[in-house]
């Protein structure tokens, strides 16, 4: 006799509508000491990065460690880094919107934040990579549309448009909901509050027709925000791809980048989760069962990577043309091989064997292995970066010693670090003036599950009289 | 503002007979002339009746009047302007040969280079190579320019259109259009681009002159450079700086339509002709990067051949210091 299983429940059926929104708002009620705490500090982060940042707008690149042979460095890999993360929204919303995945209903929220602010940063990396700032206007009025950079620029800025629309949709009628509750609560800002949740509002009344056009806009949204994101993060690949140089003269460039955003971008919104589960005491919403799934989608995407950085690597190896033969020589036995086989076997080996494992799609063992994912995707980017550049066609001889080796420098460093300080001061911020989850979805994600339970019990019914009819026959149910 | 006296070559100050040597280009004569500089212009202008309105000055569009000599000073400014500088001398295709049997290494084409254009000792915009290509064959000096590529990774690349092919084949960079992206950096397959980091160390005289993409300075930071081919002396009917600063004659230059290349000896040969008995080769053909630069290769070398082993041993060039923005230097 097989075993009738019930569908594991993502949102308890039993919550009313009352807690689930008391439970999305409570943080944005208070302004506690930690938050200024933890506000300042990232400040001082940002801050300092900033000093950087104009320390090299005056004394110009010649700051950063990057030379003539290694002429792209940190602020490269970090924008593939972070463009790479920016697609976490689009798969958990948009993708798993399409196919009707209705668990992704309080994680979306956070998905579509991580996208909005790693796009804010990830656009103004290669900005701050400029030798001359200043010019940036000639992109509008010189610009060609034959380079490739000028792709990333079209679609970044499309991409960028495309998710803070996305972002912004789905909290009208919250931000609808809490402007009429201001009335009745006390808060922090509640001026600023006031005037924000109106304007984000637009008039929002909840009306029958407006939530028809909601729906539709939605839809269309997903639709489109889906290649967008394809197209992001395929053409930053072709920045690289589009040149000779071995490494980067690839052809799987467009989809190994697009896979290994995915994969870097979903863990690093398992990491989101897991802190503001934590924080926010969201783990009545968050449960096991959407860490074990994003566990699965985080396990899938990582095989696929892992195939594509399989074909990356094991083509070009097993035939050791001359010039790549170098640069591969250099990754697999050379100064960059720890790098390159920590990368590989421990972030992309390890966490499958990890997440094959029920136990493994755990927040506890998802919160290691997504900190190894997010770390591995950086540091992949700086090796698919930097290598290829101390590796040309002619080789490198009598040049200075800053020419011929790269590490990235102070100044370096600290920009970086301001970009993510920056990051997580958005979300900060976001967090305190805006509910991370998006209500009206996870009320009406608790509908459906009302629905569903009482559909399952139809059919639970239904399947104990057959059962009783065949008497032995296997009837599996699975959610 | 009128900054120049002429373009047309029917200045005073002609001076483009090429000095002594062949004047293998056969251009009108261009001229640095004389020109009025912003406020000397306004006091000639308001001041009508000079004493001594001695001199004819010739402006851009062609309108001439009379200036007082004292108020005007000598001035070579670039031949022409950025845009003027985008399509090249009609007509004319140049290349490049290197004969790398005669290659001894000595690095005066780089030196001369260096002096040409004001750039530091790192800025090897030719950089005489120490080739060996296989552990059993024969090493060899191995000039290289930029390759003034027919199909230029670099300028396809480029978001701005800073660099760009001309008519005449030559590759050059606006820097005053540069954004520093770098991406031409990343597609070059020869190395043969360079980022001003920092500012640049030049002479203060010539930090000072009007840019002009055909020389290539004053170079400004945050934007590219590279070998230019010296359009602005060609203009002059002169050699490249490489070419006239050879002392094995190794170097040739010309025009492909005119089929003909010269060296620094002043010996001009067929350049199909040097390209077919020498079974002349270009660099990293396999690319399709059509190159404008040719080698021939160095057979029956005459100088002792170069020993490998001492590359990165005899590095001249102190690590980086032209990098850390030591800014103008005096001249
Ligand atoms: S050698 Fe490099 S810089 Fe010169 S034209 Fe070719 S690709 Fe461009
Ligand atoms: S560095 Fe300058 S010349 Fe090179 S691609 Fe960028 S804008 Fe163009």
């Amino acid at each position: 006799m097989s075993k009738i299983i019930y569908p594991d429940s993502h949102i308890p059926a039993e919550l009313s509508e009352e807690v689930i929104r008391e439970d999305s708002m409570r943080p944005t009620m208070k302004w506690g000491r930690s938050t200024q705490l933890w506000l300042g500090f990232l400040f001082m982060v940002f801050g300092w990065g900033l000093y950087a940042y104009i320390h090299q707008l005056r004394h110009g690149l010649g700051e950063t460690a990057m030379r003539n042979y290694v002429s792209w460095g940190l602020y490269i890999s970090t924008f593939v880094f972070f463009i790479g993360i920016s697609h976490s929204g689009t798969l958990v919303s948009a993708i798993l919107r399409i196919t009707k995945q209705d668990w992704r209903m309080p994680i979306t929220r956070i998905a579509e934040l991580m996208t909005f602010v790693s796009l804010c940063f990830g656009g103004l990396m290669p900005i701050i990579d400029l030798g001359r700032a200043d010019r940036i206007a000639n992109l509008v009025i010189f610009g060609r549309v034959q380079s490739p950079l000028m792709w990333d620029v079209m679609s970044i800025v499309t991409y960028f448009t495309g998710s803070t629309i996305f972002l912004w949709l789905p909290m009208i009628p919250d931000m609808g909901l809490m402007r009429d509750r201001l009335t009745v609560v006390d808060t922090p800002f509640k001026k600023f509050k006031k005037w924000l949740y109106k304007t984000l509002a637009i008039g929002w009344t909840g009306s029958k027709s407006q939530w028809k056009r909601l729906e539709l806009v939605m839809t269309i949204m997903t639709i489109i925000i889906i290649p967008v994101a394809v197209s992001v993060h395929t053409v930053v690949s072709y920045i690289f791809a589009m040149t000779l140089r071995p490494g980067w003269n690839s052809t799987i460039f467009g989809p190994y980048f697009v896979a290994g955003a995915l994969y870097s971008g979903s863990a690093v919104v398992i990491l989101a989760m897991v802190i503001f589960r934590k924080l926010y005491h969201l783990e009545k919403y968050i449960t096991y069962r959407h860490f074990d799934l994003m566990g699965r989608v985080v396990l899938s995407l990582t095989l696929i990577y892992g195939y594509l950085n399989l074909n990356e690597y094991w083509i070009p190896a097993y035939k050791m043309a001359t010039s790549e033969g170098h640069l591969l020589h250099d990754l697999f036995s050379g100064s960059y091989s720890t790098a390159f086989w920590l990368c590989q076997f421990g972030t992309v080996l390890f966490p499958i064997v990890v997440m094959c494992f029920p136990k493994g799609r755990t927040p506890g063992a998802l919160t290691v292995v997504c900190i190894f994912i997010a770390i591995g995707a950086w540091v992949k980017r700086y090796l698919i970066v930097v290598p290829t550049l101390l590796h040309p066609f002619l080789p490198i001889q009598d040049v200075p010693l800053t020419w011929s080796q790269y590490f990235p420098n102070w100044v370096e460093w600290s920009v970086t670090m301001a970009a993510f300080s920056g990051m997580v001061i958005i979300v900060t911020l976001y967090a305190k003036f805006f509910p991370m989850m998006s209500m009206w979805e996870v009320v009406h994600g608790a509908h459906i599950e009302e629905s569903k339970r009482v559909a399952f019990e139809k059919v639970e019914h239904a399947e104990e009289i057959n059962e009783a009819k065949t008497n032995h026959k296997k009837a599996t149910v699975v959610g | 503002m009128i900054d120049q006296n002429e373009q047309n070559g029917n200045g005073s100050g002609a001076e483009s007979k090429a000095t002594g040597r062949r004047n293998f280009l056969k251009f009108g004569a261009l001229a640095a002339g004389l020109t009025v500089v912003g406020g000397g212009l306004q006091k000639v202008l308001s001041q009508d009746k000079k004493e001594n309105p001695d001199t004819t000055v010739f402006t851009r569009d062609g309108k001439v009047f009379k200036a007082d000599k004292a108020c005007l000073h000598e001035y070579t400014a670039p031949p022409v302007t950025n845009a003027e500088a985008r399509i090249g001398i009609p007509g004319k295709k140049f290349t490049m040969v290197f004969d790398l049997a005669k290659c001894d290494g000595c690095k005066k084409c780089t030196e001369s280079c260096q002096a040409m254009h004001f750039t530091e000792s790192d800025r090897e915009w030719i950089k005489v190579y120490k080739m060996k290509d296989a552990e059993t064959t024969a090493s060899y000096y191995m000039p290289k320019p930029c390759m003034h590529c027919d199909n230029p990774p670099c300028t396809k690349v480029c978001p701005v259109g800073a660099t760009f092919k001309r008519e005449d084949g030559i590759v050059l960079i606006d820097d005053d259009r540069c954004i520093g992206c770098r991406s031409c950096m990343a597609a070059c397959p020869y190395s043969a681009r360079f980022f001003n980091w920092s500012d640049p160390m030049q002479p203060v005289a010539v930090a000072n002159i009007p840019y002009s993409p055909e020389h290539g300075f004053p170079r400004q930071r945050g934007t590219t450079e590279k070998c230019d081919f010296c359009p602005h002396m060609i203009r002059e009917g002169k050699m490249p700086a490489c070419v006239s600063g050879c002392p094995m004659q190794a170097i040739y230059f010309g025009d492909q339509n005119e089929d003909a290349v010269t060296n620094s000896a002043g010996v001009t040969v067929k350049f199909s002709q040097l390209l077919e008995d020498n079974s002349a080769y270009r660099l990293l053909e396999e690319l399709g990067t059509e190159p404008r630069v040719y080698y021939l290769p160095p057979k029956n070398r005459k100088y002792p051949k170069p020993d490998m082993e001492s590359i990165g041993k005899e590095n001249k060039i102190e690590g980086g210091k032209s990098d850390t923005g030591m800014g103008n230097m005096a001249m």
